[in-house]
């Protein structure tokens, strides 16, 4: 129930608080997470801590990933062969226990990454997926209709050029290695690094000057 | 007895344990099961009874997920294998082109031979 006060300034707003009663879910959850403290499985610092692994992990660490790539060609090829392993190389470690498969964009296949079932995404690499990835609309489209789904982010994908869906659903994360753009051949691995942007190593667009600061 | 590892990699004699090795190779053409568990499952329902072909075993070994769901954490490892699909076969009515593919991770219990 709302906090009833006085208000000194002249204009309302709504309190700064959390009103609506609980989900079904957040119930559930509560539930669970109480048990499991109660019953000394795990101690809230776990769970605090599990929070500050994942805020650790963003599409920087991503970034940094496909940067080396595109620098180095060893590494390029230790990476599709063995995306976790590379990754690992780099000290970014697969806290999930997944492995990480990662495809490699080229002139004639356009990867995208989709989870039908619920949100499967490299966190490792990438951190928290964006809300649309988790949303149904994305992740029914992508597979039934991914090249109108992509120009939808403004990503038109010639006719000649095969788009392959991933849907990651069990063990296995995908992280896509996005072609490089053409004129940075000066640029350092840093720069390059700056370029490439979580929606690019899902596979929507593509890596573009366009989006240097 | 799954027998398709390439064979300059097996020695006569050794024997593999149960699932050890995998029963598909790439290239392999596979259906996916057409059954519906009740409970945790992790092979979305559009790609069951679906016919693919298996592109590369996916190593290590690892529990089913499915069961791993209920606690399970210890038992039968099996391989996952990566299974390409054309979306035209998936969806009747797919209007892009032709070679655009979907591309899965499939517990081994969950294919089917062709």
């Amino acid at each position: 129930m709302a906090h009833e006060h006085e208000h000194d300034h002249d204009h309302p707003h709504a309190e700064i608080s959390v009103s609506e009663m609980p989900g079904y879910y957040e119930v559930m959850e509560t539930a669970i997470r109480e048990l499991l403290i109660d019953k000394q499985l795990i101690t809230g610092n776990d769970i605090r801590h599990q929070i500050e692994v994942l805020d650790s992990r963003t599409p920087a660490l991503g970034a940094k990933v496909v940067a080396r790539a595109w620098v180095d060609a060893a590494f390029r090829e230790r990476l599709l062969a063995d995306g976790r392993a590379a990754c690992e190389e780099l000290g970014i470690s697969f806290y999930d226990d997944t492995r990480l498969i990662v495809l490699e964009n080229t002139e004639t296949v356009h990867n995208l990454i989709v989870c039908t079932l619920c949100s499967c995404y490299p966190r490792p690499v990438l951190g928290l997926p964006p809300d649309w990835y988790k949303l149904k609309p994305y992740r029914a489209r992508a597979v039934s209709e991914p090249r109108i789904v992509l120009a939808e982010f403004g990503t038109i994908i010639p006719d000649d050029v095969e788009v392959r869906v991933s849907d990651s659903t069990a063990a296995v994360r995908y992280l896509v290695l996005p072609r490089r753009p053409e004129a940075t051949d000066d640029y350092s691995e840093e720069q390059l690094a700056g370029l490439v942007t979580r929606d690019a190593m899902i596979g929507v667009i593509p890596v573009t000057l366009g989006m240097e600061n | 007895m799954p027998n398709h590892l390439p064979s300059q990699s097996r020695i006569p004699g050794i024997v593999p344990a149960l699932n050890e090795w995998p029963s598909f190779s790439p290239g392999d053409r596979v259906r996916v099961a057409s059954r519906s568990p009740i409970g945790h499952y992790r092979v979305p329902v559009y790609l069951r009874g679906m016919t693919g072909t298996v592109v590369s075993i996916i190593e290590p070994v690892m529990v089913d997920n499915e069961t791993e769901g209920y606690g399970q954490n210890a038992g039968s490892r099996r391989h996952y294998y990566r299974v390409s699909f054309r979306l035209r076969t998936i969806w009747a009515a797919y209007s892009g082109a032709p070679a655009d593919e979907l591309r899965i991770e499939i517990f081994e219990t969950w294919l089917e031979r062709i």
